[in-house]
C-alpha cells in the first residue's frame, strides 16, 4: 500500500458516492475537465512543455464528436472514438510544427495553431459558428444502455474518465514516462544518452491531445453541446490554472485543480465579470507563492511530518 | 482602373488598413522582443496593457478634459510606470526560475486588467474622435488617404526606428544588448543592471501602451481589443524570430500588409493567413526569418 494506491481508492469511492451528494452533472463536468487537465499535465509536468493551445484538442474533438454523432447519425462511442482520432491527428500536426522551437516559442506557437483552430471552427459551416451545435443526441451505448438516463450517463463518463487516468497513470510510470522525465531534467543530457528527444516529445504531445480530445468529446455528449467557448484561448489557460492549482507533475493534482476550478465557476457564477479577475488572482498567487500547488504542498507536509503512507 | 480585376480604390484602401495594423504588429512585437531579450520573459500582457493605453487616453479624454496630444505623452508615461511597479514587485521575484513561470505570471496579469476594464465598461466599447487637427484627408486621385492613418503609420515608423537606433546605435543601447548577452558580467562593470530591466520593462510597456493611444481613434477602445491582438503579435513573433530588433520591425509591417492583401483577394482567409505563414515558416526555417538559435 503506497501513497498512490490510497489514491486509487479514494478516487474510486469518491467517485461512486458523488452524484449522490453532488447535482451528478456538475460531477460530470469535474470529470471531463479532470481528465483535460491530466491529459495536459502529461506535457507540463512530465515532458516540460508549455501548450498553451490545448483547447483545440477539447474543442474539435467536441466537433467532432457532435458531427459524427448527430450528423451521420452513429452511436456514442464511435463519436468518442472519432473525437479521439481527430484529437490525435491534430495532436500530430501541432506537435510536428511546435516542436520545432523550445521553451517560450513552444507557448506562443501552441497558442497561434489554436487561434488558427478557433478561427476555422467560427467559419466551417458544420460546426454551426459562433451557435455552435445544439441538441446532440447521447444515444444508446452500444447500442444497448440509454445514456439519456443521468445516472446511466455519469457511470459512462466515470468509466471513460478512470480509463484515460490509468492510460495517463502507466504511460507516467514506464520507461516512456521515465525518458519524459528524464528530457524534463536534463534535455541535452537524454540527448546524449541516445534518446531521440524529438521523437518523445512528439509522441507525448500526441498522448496528450488524444486523450484531451477523450475528455472533449465525452464532455460534447455530457452537455449535447459543441460550441466556440471549447477552442477559445481561455480554456487553454483554464486548463493551465487547473493543473498549477492543482499540483504541476503530480498525478493526482490535476483532478484537484479541476475540481476546485469547476466548483468555483459553477458556485461563482453570479460573480460575473470577477470570475475573469479572480482567476487572474490565483494565477498570480500561485505563480509566486504556491508553485507547488495544492497536491505537492501536501505532499511535502506529509513527507516533512514523517509519516510513511 | 483594375488591378486583377479589383477597383484600385478597394486594393489601397485595404493596404493602408494591412499598413496600420502592420504598425501595431511592429511596435508590440518590438516591445515584445526588447524585453524578452533582457528578462526572459514573454509579457502575455502586453496586449492588455495597449489596451489599457487605449482606455487611458479615453478616460483622459471624457473624465479629465485631456485632449488627445497631452494622451499621447501622458499615458505612455503613467502606463510605462505601471509596468515598472509591476515588475519590481512580481516579475523580479521569477528571474530564477524557469522562463514559464513569467508567461503565466503575465497571462494571469491580463486577465485580471482586462477582467477589471470590463466590469467597468462592459464589452460594447467607447469610441474615440479624431483629434481636430489630423480629421479629413487627402485627394491622392486614386485613392483617399485619412490624414489619421497617415499619422498613425508615420508615427510608428518614427518610433521603431527611433528604438532601433537607441538600440543599436548609442551607448545606451549598447548596455542593453550588452545585459542581453551576460547581465552578470555588465553587472561587474558597474551598470545597475536591476535598474535597467526595470526600466526596459516600463520602455516595451510604454511602447504598447503608446500603440493604444494610436489606436484609439481607428478602432473602437474595447476590453478585448489587446486580448484578440496579441496572440496574432505572438505568431508575428515566432515568424520573425527575436534576434533582431529590424527584423521585429519588417516583419510586423509585411505581415500586416500581407493580412491586408489576403483581405481582398481572398477575405475568408484573412482572420488565419497569418498562422498559415507561421506553420510554413517553421518547417523551413524554424529559428524564424531573422532568428538564432539560442
Amino acid at each position: 500500500m503506497n501513497g498512490k494506491h490510497i489514491g486509487w481508492i479514494v478516487l474510486l469511492l469518491l467517485g461512486l458516492v458523488a452524484p449522490f451528494l453532488v447535482y451528478p452533472v456538475l460531477v460530470m463536468k469535474i470529470l471531463c475537465f479532470a481528465l483535460f487537465a491530466c491529459a495536459f499535465n502529461l506535457l507540463l509536468g512530465y515532458t516540460g512543455l508549455l501548450s498553451f493551445g490545448h483547447a483545440a484538442f477539447l474543442g474539435s474533438a467536441g466537433y467532432l464528436c457532435g458531427y459524427t454523432v448527430q450528423g451521420l447519425g452513429l452511436s456514442p462511442e464511435l463519436g468518442l472514438l472519432a473525437g479521439t482520432v481527430g484529437a490525435a491527428a491534430l495532436g500530430f500536426m501541432f506537435g510536428s510544427l511546435a516542436i520545432r522551437r523550445a521553451g517560450i516559442y513552444f507557448a506562443m506557437i501552441t497558442l497561434a495553431l489554436a487561434q488558427l483552430v478557433y478561427f476555422l471552427a467560427l467559419q466551417f459551416p458544420f460546426t454551426g459558428g459562433e451557435d455552435g451545435m445544439q441538441g446532440i443526441p447521447r444515444g444508446h451505448l452500444f447500442g444497448l444502455i440509454d445514456l439519456s438516463d443521468t445516472m446511466n450517463m455519469y457511470f459512462f463518463v466515470l468509466a471513460v474518465f478512470l480509463f484515460g487516468f490509468w492510460i495517463i497513470e502507466r504511460a507516467i510510470d514506464s520507461p516512456f514516462g521515465q525518458v519524459l522525465k528524464a528530457i524534463r531534467e536534463n534535455e541535452p543530457r537524454a540527448i546524449s544518452l541516445g534518446y531521440d528527444v524529438d521523437r518523445y516529445k512528439l509522441l507525448a504531445f500526441v498522448l496528450s491531445a488524444a486523450l484531451a480530445g477523450l475528455a472533449g468529446a465525452t464532455k460534447t455528449l455530457v452537455f449535447q453541446l459543441a460550441s466556440l467557448t471549447d477552442v477559445h484561448w481561455h480554456m487553454s489557460g483554464e486548463v493551465v490554472l487547473m493543473t498549477l492549482l492543482g499540483g504541476v507533475g503530480t498525478v493526482f493534482g490535476p483532478i484537484v485543480g479541476a475540481t476546485i476550478v469547476v466548483s468555483l465557476q459553477n458556485y461563482g457564477a453570479e460573480l460575473g465579470q470577477w470570475v475573469t479577475v479572480l482567476t487572474g488572482v490565483i494565477f498570480v498567487v500561485c505563480v509566486l507563492a504556491f508553485r507547488r500547488g495544492v497536491v505537492g504542498e501536501v505532499a511535502l507536509l506529509i513527507k516533512r511530518s514523517g509519516i510513511r503512507p | 482602373m483594375d488591378i486583377f480585376g479589383i477597383p484600385i480604390q478597394a486594393l489601397m484602401g485595404q493596404l493602408l488598413i494591412g499598413l496600420i495594423n502592420g504598425s501595431f504588429y511592429a511596435i508590440l512585437s518590438l516591445g515584445l522582443a526588447i524585453i524578452f531579450g533582457l528578462l526572459n520573459i514573454i509579457n502575455f500582457a502586453h496586449g492588455a496593457l495597449y489596451m489599457m493605453g487605449a482606455f487611458c487616453a479615453w478616460i483622459g479624454l471624457t473624465w479629465l478634459g485631456l485632449n488627445y496630444w497631452v494622451a499621447l505623452i501622458a499615458v505612455p508615461v503613467v502606463v510605462g510606470a505601471f509596468g515598472m511597479l509591476i515588475e519590481r514587485t512580481m516579475l523580479k521575484h521569477l528571474y530564477q526560475l524557469d522562463h514559464l513561470y513569467g508567461l503565466l505570471l503575465t497571462f494571469g496579469l491580463a486577465l485580471i486588467i482586462e477582467g477589471l476594464f470590463r466590469y467597468r465598461f462592459g464589452i460594447s466599447g467607447e469610441s474615440y474622435p479624431v483629434p481636430e487637427l489630423l480629421s479629413g484627408g487627402f485627394n491622392l486621385g486614386f485613392m483617399f488617404l485619412p490624414k489619421y492613418r497617415a499619422w498613425v503609420v508615420a508615427v510608428s515608423l518614427v518610433v521603431c526606428f527611433g528604438s532601433w537606433f537607441i538600440i543599436e546605435r548609442t551607448k545606451l543601447g549598447s548596455y542593453l544588448r550588452a545585459g542581453t548577452e551576460n547581465p552578470q558580467l555588465l553587472q561587474a562593470f558597474g551598470i545597475n543592471v536591476p535598474l535597467m530591466i526595470t526600466l526596459t520593462y516600463g520602455f516595451g510597456v510604454a511602447l504598447a501602451a503608446l500603440a493604444g493611444v494610436l489606436a484609439a481613434p481607428v478602432f473602437q477602445v474595447n476590453p478585448v481589443m489587446g486580448s484578440n491582438l496579441i496572440i496574432v503579435v505572438f505568431a508575428v513573433v515566432v515568424i520573425g524570430g527575436m534576434g533582431s530588433i529590424m527584423g521585429s520591425i519588417v516583419t510586423g509591417l509585411g505581415l500586416g500588409l500581407i493580412e491586408g492583401l489576403t483581405r481582398v483577394f481572398y477575405p475568408e482567409a484573412s482572420a488565419v493567413v497569418i498562422f498559415v505563414i507561421m506553420g510554413i515558416v517553421l518547417l523551413l526555417r524554424p529559428a524564424g526569418l531573422f532568428g538564432r538559435e539560442r
